[in-house]
């Protein structure tokens, strides 16, 4: 579904991502970890065709969706509206299929999205990618500033769309233990660079990895 | 009465321009986050048009409407000068304005001279409140009912209005959804640019126009948007009235040269008065 080959991205001067390689498959979970400013967000924009690279290539097969980081919902518009412009870029615009896969939205529907909780809210920004019947989804920090029992249920509703629709993931995440819990596979992205990849078992077993993100002694 | 009457109506004629001016400003300020001090341009502009359209031979209605649509095709050549090159802040922006409202002075005199023109309206007279006005009044207060009105559903009843009002919350998730910024900001210069247009064509038959008019409209119109935070229509149809209508008084009673200096006045006393707060000083 994604497919990236050495891949770099600069800003001006400043190289954000150098010679990146990875993909993600049909039906697949992937995580990406790594640092604040490794590049993550970059790749994210990048994929999103928001940003152009300076080399490499980047193809994306299937409809894409982003959850971005921060949310970004549209906050003066109600759940509902900020749904709708979820499938913008289609004719179908209708919401019910959301509030049967996400039911804690249904009594939201008419509040305004800057009104809600950060849980709610990544709950929206889910729903609102979701709202384009994505074949690949790219959730970029989903954990970010939510208690562990909401990262928890967002993470069931992922698990629950790849096994039914068999939805692709791409998870980037600072979160290495959900991340690695969730996926099947991941990459380690560091100041610009895949420094590790590999299933998440054997990324979880190495010694670096463990240490530098998993809060273990190596 | 009747004299009382008659600066309520008047005022209120020649404040539904300043509302439909101000309107302008305020869909392109939503969504772009621009200033568009070129907004009474796009008056100016179509009034003109009219008496050549007129002298031409075109009937009513017809010029009027072509010269509104030139004004909001005006209005996206103005955007796509000043928000075209992506990244051009809000701040150069309306530096850009500026200097396109300056330019179109010179074409203006150019094309049409620097004497003051008018056309007729809708002709006759009728009694309102004990008071004969001009009937074109009727028409000004009208059509800028209808067209606010649908300004208004616009935004708020469908996704091309929400997906405007989107674009100005967070012009970054308007892109990761798919929506086109820089067309919507186009598409808010082209309203804008009709809104100004109309209020040109309407007021004209009752106010002469000449090519240096937008200042009076835009400080007006600007004055009148301020009100509602150059965010909110409501307000600013609030506000170019009650504009429209003290000026006519002022104007009646007093006289005619303070009629400037009282939208200067309400628009100083709009932002002292609301100075503290954060969200005026992020607008202004």
């Amino acid at each position: 579904m994604i497919d990236v080959e050495e891949l770099t991205v600069r800003y001006g001067a400043a190289t954000a991502l150098d010679g990146v390689s990875l993909s993600v498959g049909r039906g697949e979970m992937v995580a990406l970890i790594g640092p604040n400013g490794a590049g993550k967000s970059t790749l994210v924009n990048t994929l999103c065709g928001l940003l152009k690279p300076a080399a490499g290539r980047v193809s994306v097969s299937g409809r894409l969706a982003l959850v971005p980081e921060g949310r970004h919902l549209f906050a003066p518009l109600t759940v509902d509206e900020n749904l709708r412009l979820g499938a913008w870029r289609g004719r179908d615009r209708d919401t019910s299929p959301v509030y049967r896969l996400l039911p804690s939205l249904e009594p939201l529907r008419h509040r305004r999205a800057g009104r809600l909780s950060g849980g709610e809210q990544q709950m929206v920004a889910l729903g609102r990618a979701l709202m384009s019947r994505p074949e690949v989804l790219v959730i970029d920090e989903m954990s970010l500033g939510l208690a562990p029992l909401v990262v928890a249920g967002l993470a069931d509703h992922l698990r629950e769309r790849n096994a039914t629709e068999g939805l692709a993931v791409l998870l980037i995440e600072q979160n290495a233990r959900l991340a690695l819990d969730l996926c099947t596979r991941a990459y380690v992205l560091e100041a610009g660079r895949v420094t590790a990849s590999g299933t998440s078992a054997a990324l979880a077993g190495s010694d670096s990895v463990a240490a530098a993100y998993l809060g273990l002694e190596g | 009465m009747g004299e009382l009457a008659g600066y309520l109506i008047t005022g209120a004629g020649i404040g539904c321009a300043y509302a439909l001016t101000g309107s302008g400003l305020v869909v392109i300020y939503r969504v772009t986050r621009v200033v568009n001090f070129a907004q009474g341009t796009f008056a100016v502009l179509a009034a003109l048009t009219v008496t050549t359209l007129l002298t031409a031979g075109l009937p009513h209605g017809l010029a009027e409407g072509l010269a509104v649509v030139l004004a909001g095709l005006v209005g996206v050549l103005v955007g796509l000068v000043a928000i075209g090159k992506p990244g051009t802040t809000p701040q150069a922006a309306l530096i850009v304005t500026l200097g396109l409202g300056v330019l179109a002075y010179a074409v203006e005199i150019v094309i049409w001279g620097d004497q003051p023109r008018s056309f007729a309206g809708v002709p006759g007279s009728v009694t309102v409140l004990g008071t004969r006005i001009q009937a074109h009044y009727l028409l000004i207060a009208g059509v800028t009912a209808v067209v606010l009105t649908g300004a208004a559903l616009l935004f708020a009843r469908t996704d091309l209005g929400r997906a405007l009002t989107a674009t100005a919350a967070d012009p970054y998730a308007a892109r990761v959804v798919g929506i086109n910024v820089l067309r919507m900001g186009l598409l808010a210069f082209a309203v804008g640019g009709a809104l100004g247009g109309l209020a040109g064509v309407l007021v004209t038959p009752v106010q002469q126009v000449s090519f240096d008019s937008d200042v009076a409209l835009v400080v007006n119109g600007f004055s009148a948007a301020i009100l509602g935070n150059l965010t909110r229509p409501g307000l600013t149809l609030a506000g170019g009235l009650l504009l429209g209508i003290v000026q006519a008084l002022v104007g009646g009673y007093l006289s005619t040269s303070y009629q400037t200096e009282v939208a200067l006045i309400f628009m100083l006393a709009v932002l002292i008065a609301r100075a503290g707060r954060r969200d005026v000083v992020e607008a202004v």
